[in-house]
């Protein structure tokens, strides 16, 4: 990829003389925490600059302050060489500046076109608002492949179709620097091609912008320039042809990392889990789990893939004894209750089933808790955390630091309370807690989302070694990443159902991507727009 | 952006106790009453003598009662504000034991009003806890709607059953076997003087109430349940956890406490069963249980100082022209200050913290 | 000085001024306030009577509620007030209860016995004065239907209604009596607008004079007798001059004059033991004045002064709900 795509923008009268933008200085402080500390960037007109870094890096800081929802306690901002100062969102808006934000900001009830025009009326009247936005929208359609129906209700459309929203409104604003942040978090490998080819097109009209990411491959796959965040600091700003993921992950944490599971083959052996036909209706009356069969043997890692919302969370709920649901799941040969009657969590887990569950905030810790509250947590009863009537929470106490040394938890300190660890840290500590029950099934899900590059290293680690062990794992993951590097077999779920079993050494990317987005036959060309209409039909579907 | 621990079980009661004292005084200062000699007059009336003691710890031990009712349901994060009416049905379980027998000593009968203190409390709120559980009725309203329905109960009784020979509607008063060592007596078998006052063995109920509640919470595995529900309900049943039946416990264990407020009340001094028992502070628990954090020593402390305000306003209408309503005003302010406007005193504090350059929650280790 | 030294100091001192020879006399108001225009209103004019004729001090407070009445008291005798009256019958379980733990200090209560040696127990012979204002409400009646409301339905109360009935049917034998209690509870002394209803809905029935025995709920009785054009009769203190030309009379019930005396008799002066105020002593009587002057004949007031001078010497006998707890009448 190139940085001399400037082509295309005949009335940009000097396009390299002055920054887009560029920040000298910033830094921002919440109290003892420096998020940003003396950040500064340059990036040109027309070029894709990226921002990588890990969790709590600051990236998110940086963008709120550029987009107005905080204020920098000190340094500038130079908007294609002006000093500009950002006080709100609107001024921002002003100044050119679009953003498309992690979790989209539209309203589920109305219409694209209404959506797009949402603040940014002209007059009273919305019928010349509206008429200028569908014919501005057309144009753009044609331009940069942003399809998308006017007409269409947001809550019918799919994640993609709604984050092209979300860059139409900021296009309609007449924004010239776009930030992108997280953009690929919920989009199928496809989806994310084809968004990177959107940006592309803007590139080339002489757009600006700015992709924040944690996923290096993207970095290398788009951007011109990217710069690299630790700890709130701009550690370097490279030329993308210039470098190497390698070299970038050493740069995010600060040491050598590996980037690829190092494991041997698998050895799978006896059966552990056996799933036949689960059904499972979630909230709403909606059917989330449209009878699926799965099994899981001893020794072997069974990751399912998927697009999030697909049912992997209420497969694993239902396992984990959080759920009820209908159909025939045995557990070493011994059926197991799913009706919530004679079984739940605790009962699970008595059985042999540990749960990482996918949203440790929600549900994996007590955030108030202190870390040695949060490691007896779901095994309170276990006699060795208890002495009689009373708790014994000095054994609970001697098992946490074991476990703190073991799996390099830091701060080292059994008495801090868990939301104030760090989000690896604190998946530590829910690993540790479940992986050292000695399970026959280990449950993961998401084992490694917002977790540090370096934590997930280690716990990727120490799920092989658990398989290794003979213990059976099923894994849920919407990194395809880590499907393919962690998974001994890989399961695609779409709609409720299993599109279909692969071997990680035979499939593609791309395969299990079309997998992910219901269609089966792969071997054929798919375009986008089909892959698309396919997930909007998944979502739309579910009344 | 936590505050150290201190700061926050101390620091800030302390402050927002300075200030509605402050405002308190301005206001007693409006009336044209000198806001220094009130407030001598409220210290000293309330811990001035041992008969202010007396009283002082008299009305504590209702709030202790109540205020632990509230913040057991505070930890599973249920808004009990039906301790008045649990309360009276407490007091309705008292008295229905106490007149039951012609009880020989009261330490037999004490066990046994405790239990129907502790049993028809707990009943009066397991069915708010219920409707809570399995249909979603908010607590709020029902614990709240069942306080008018306690105290029409007990108009009915009173008019009808228990009602006394006599005019007043009030039971016949309780056997003497048991009435409850009072302090005076008590104090007087050590040779210490102490005035006459209502201050009985409740008190001592109420004290190992509080430890039993911090011993339930920190120490049993039903008390780790019901912080972690309290804390995160998905959390809680991804750990086996059953909303219900910690919903259901929790609420049956507040009411018990709350009904345990009658042994004081209703056994320790009126000696009958009278039309209002519980006299608000059902309601005082609610601030005392936010004032003290909800933890068992806070609640205690807490109480103390309510059960001081409370005697400090009573002397204080007694011996000085400022109203009776001037009296609830400065008990309102602490509630206003302690409780909604907590969060206008944290501010400050923890910016000041910041700015002194202590890291706030780096050491979190402290007394649970 | 340490202090359990300072404290017991001050108990000693609190005792020393009860034993003192110059104790000020104390008076706790009952629930419904001391302008309740009625049964409190005259315990207090008595005390400032008593000041304004002495010179004396009082100590004097106000309950708030049911469940302080224990505290009041014991916070009035531990002051150091002796004697202390304490005003209605509300008050005997707890005055029961509280005397015996300050021997040495005089008790006095009112419309209730209390069997205690240190307690007076001051009653009224209201069926006395319940029957002449019963008469004059049946002489004064033109339809022929005489109404009642109490406040609080307890045997003291039905007491006032049962001698208006027997008086009312005195003067006219075809007299027909409605009676009504605003309810079972404390709260009936203080609801002026559940007395106004049960008014109208009496005058509905053909009511043309209203007797109110019900504390604060009688100003509302009072005030509906006005608006709809009737006549009413006061209580406890002399009411006339609420709604002159509307309130016939009032039955009075002289707790002034009994708090004067108690303050008057001091410790020295106080008997124990039950002390009836009843027409003979003009401890209950009917009020005349100026705004009643046009409302009521000649011919009434004989015939009450008349009924009057027979009750004292005992020809005639008005039946006492409470000795028996029922009434031959209405």
């Amino acid at each position: 990829m190139s940085v001399d795509t400037q082509k295309g923008r005949p009335d940009a009268a000097a396009p390299a003389a002055h920054p887009a933008i560029e920040l000298k200085g910033i830094s921002k402080a919440f109290g003892p925490v420096q998020a940003n500390k003396d950040i500064a960037i340059r990036v040109m007109p027309g070029t894709i600059h990226g921002i990588i870094g890990e969790n709590g890096a600051g990236k998110s800081t940086l963008m709120s302050i550029l987009y107005g929802f905080y204020k920098a306690d000190a340094g500038e901002i130079f908007i294609a060489g002006q000093k500009t100062a950002i006080p709100d969102s609107q001024a921002a808006i002003a100044a050119g500046i679009g953003m498309v934000f992690q979790h989209f900001k539209l309203v589920e009830n109305f219409t694209v076109l209404e959506n797009v025009v949402l603040g940014a009326e002209d007059g009273a009247r919305l019928t010349p608002s509206l008429s200028k936005a569908r014919k501005l929208l057309t144009e753009l359609a044609a331009e940069y492949e942003l399809h998308v129906d006017p007409d269409a209700l947001i809550q019918d459309l799919g994640v993609g179709m709604q984050q092209r929203v979300e860059i139409l409104k900021a296009l309609y604003r007449q924004a010239d620097i776009l930030i992108l942040d997280e953009p690929t978090g919920v989009l199928t490998p496809a989806e994310a091609d084809h968004l990177f080819r959107i940006l592309e097109g803007l590139r080339r009209e002489g757009k600006t912008i700015i992709l924040i990411t944690h996923k290096l491959r993207e970095i290398m796959e788009v951007t011109d320039t990217v710069s690299v965040m630790r700890r709130g600091e701009m550690t370097a700003t490279v030329k993308t042809a210039e470098t190497s993921p390698e070299e970038l992950a050493e740069l995010m944490v600060g040491r050598k990392v590996l980037l690829q599971v190092d494991k041997a083959p698998a050895k799978p052996r006896e059966m552990v889990l056996n799933v036949e036909n689960l059904k499972v209706v979630g909230e709403k009356g909606v059917e989330r789990v449209k009878g699926i069969s799965l099994s899981v043997k001893a020794g072997e890692i069974l990751g399912i893939a998927g697009v999030a919302g697909n049912g992997q969370s209420e497969l694993l709920e239902v396992l984990g004894g959080i759920r009820n649901g209908t159909g025939r799941i045995t557990l070493n040969g011994e059926e197991i209750d799913l009706t919530g009657q004679n079984s739940d969590a605790r009962t699970r887990r008595a059985r042999g089933i540990a749960h990482v569950p996918e949203d440790r905030h929600r549900q994996g810790l007590i955030l108030d808790f202190h870390a040695w509250e949060n490691v007896g947590f779901g095994y309170h009863h276990d006699a060795k955390y208890n002495s009689g009537w009373l708790m014994d929470n000095e054994a609970l106490r001697r098992d946490t630091e074991a476990k703190i040394k073991k799996f390099d938890v830091r701060p080292p300190n059994a008495w801090q309370t868990a939301k104030n660890f760090s989000g690896g840290n604190q998946q530590k500590i829910v690993i540790a807690r479940e992986l050292e029950q000695n399970p026959d099934l280990l449950l993961v899900g998401q084992p490694t989302r917002g977790v540090d590059i370096g934590a997930i290293e280690f716990i990727h680690q120490q799920i092989v070694a658990l398989r290794d062990a003979g213990k059976a794992v099923l894994l849920v993951s919407v990194e395809l990443d880590e499907i393919m590097s962690l998974s001994d077999r890989i399961a695609v779920m779409f709609d409720g159902k299993i599109m279909g079993e692969r071997l990680p050494a035979e499939t593609s990317e791309r395969e299990l991507g079309l997998l992910m987005a219901g269609i089966t036959d792969t071997t054929r060309d798919v375009p986008v727009e089909e892959i698309e209409a396919n997930l909007a039909r998944k979502d739309g579907a579910t009344p | 952006m936590t505050l150290p621990k201190w700061a926050d079980v101390v620091l800030i009661p302390l402050i927002n106790l300075l200030l509605a004292l402050f405002v308190s005084g301005l206001v007693v200062l409006m009336i044209g009453e000198d806001p220094i000699n009130a407030m001598k007059i409220m210290v000293n009336g309330a811990v001035g003598s041992t008969y202010g003691w007396g009283y002082t710890l008299f009305y504590a031990t209702n709030f202790i009662f109540t205020g632990l009712a509230v913040a057991v349901a505070f930890h599973a994060r249920l808004f009990n504000i039906g301790g008045e009416g649990q309360a009276q049905l407490g007091a309705l379980g008292v008295a229905l034991v106490c007149l039951a027998l012609p009880w020989p000593h009261w330490t037999l009968a004490l066990p046994f009003a405790i239990l129907g203190g502790a049993v028809f409390g707990a009943a009066w709120a397991a069915i708010p806890a219920y409707l809570q559980a399995r249909r979603g009725s908010h607590i709020v309203i029902t614990t709240i709607m069942f306080n008018f329905i306690a105290s029409a109960l007990l108009v009915y009784l009173l008019v009808s059953a228990l009602k006394a020979p006599g005019m007043a509607p009030e039971s016949a008063r309780f056997p003497e076997g048991t009435f409850l060592p009072n302090a005076r007596d008590v104090f007087g078998m050590i040779g210490v003087k102490f005035a006459r006052s209502p201050l009985n063995v409740s008190f001592l109920l109420g004290l190992v109430a509080c430890f039993l509640v911090w011993l339930l919470l920190w120490r049993t595995r039903l008390g780790y349940e019901i912080r972690a529900y309290g804390h995160s309900e998905p959390a809680a049943i991804y750990a086996g956890i059953s909303p219900f039946r910690i919903t259901m416990i929790t609420m049956l264990i507040s009411g018990a406490l709350a009904g345990l407020m009658a042994v004081n009340a209703v056994q320790g001094e009126a000696q009958r069963l009278l039309q209002d028992n519980v006299l608000g502070a059902g309601f005082v628990g609610i601030a005392v249980a936010l004032m003290g954090r909800s933890h068992p020593v806070g609640v205690l402390i807490a109480a103390v100082l309510f059960g001081a305000l409370y005697q400090g306003g009573a002397e204080l209408e007694f011996e000085t022209s400022v109203p009776r309503e001037m009296v609830l005003v400065i008990q309102a302010l602490v509630i206003l200050f302690t409780g909604a406007l907590d969060n206008m005193v944290r501010g400050p504090v923890t910016g000041a913290f910041l700015r002194f350059g202590r890291r706030p929650g780096a050491t979190t280790k402290a007394a649970e | 000085m340490t202090l359990m030294k300072k404290l017991l100091g001050a108990s000693a001192a609190i005792a020393l001024s009860a034993g003192a020879a110059l104790a000020e006399p104390g008076l706790i108001i009952d629930l419904g306030g001391k302008f309740d225009k009625s049964f409190n209103e005259s315990a207090y004019n008595g005390a400032q009577k008593w000041v304004e004729d002495t010179g004396g001090e009082y100590l004097e407070t106000e309950l708030q509620s049911e469940a302080q009445r224990e505290q009041t008291m014991r916070r009035m005798a531990e002051r150091g007030a002796n004697p202390i009256v304490v005003l209605g019958f509300a008050n005997a379980s707890t005055l029961e209860k509280v005397a015996p733990d300050y021997p040495e200090t005089s008790f006095a209560i009112v419309d209730m016995v209390v069997d205690q040696p240190n307690v007076q127990s001051i009653v009224f012979s209201e069926h006395e004065g319940s029957f002449l204002v019963g008469m004059m409400a049946a002489m004064a009646s033109e339809t022929g239907t005489v109404s009642f409301v109490g406040g609080m339905d307890v045997p003291l109360i039905r007491k006032f209604a049962c001698g208006y009935a027997q008086g009312a049917e005195a003067a006219n034998p075809d007299v027909k009596v409605i009676q009504n209690m605003t309810g079972t509870t404390p709260s009936a002394w203080n609801d002026p607008v559940k007395g106004a209803e049960l008014t109208k809905a009496q005058i509905a029935q053909g009511s043309d004079v209203v007797f109110a025995a019900a504390g604060g709920t009688g100003v509302g009785v009072l005030q509906a007798a006005k608006d709809e054009g009737i006549l009413s009769i006061g209580v406890d203190s002399n009411q006339n001059y609420l709604h002159p030309g509307s309130v016939l009379t009032s039955m009075t019930k002289r707790v002034d004059n009994a708090v004067y005396t108690v303050f008057e008799q001091g410790e020295e002066g106080f008997t124990p033991g039950i002390n009836v105020l009843s027409l003979e002593n003009d401890g209950v009587g009917y009020a005349m004045d100026d705004n009643n002057k046009d409302l009521v004949t000649e011919e009434m007031v004989n015939a009450l002064e008349d009924a009057k001078a027979k009750i004292v010497a005992g020809e005639i006998k008005v039946h006492d709900y409470t000795s028996d707890d029922s009434c031959p009448a209405g």
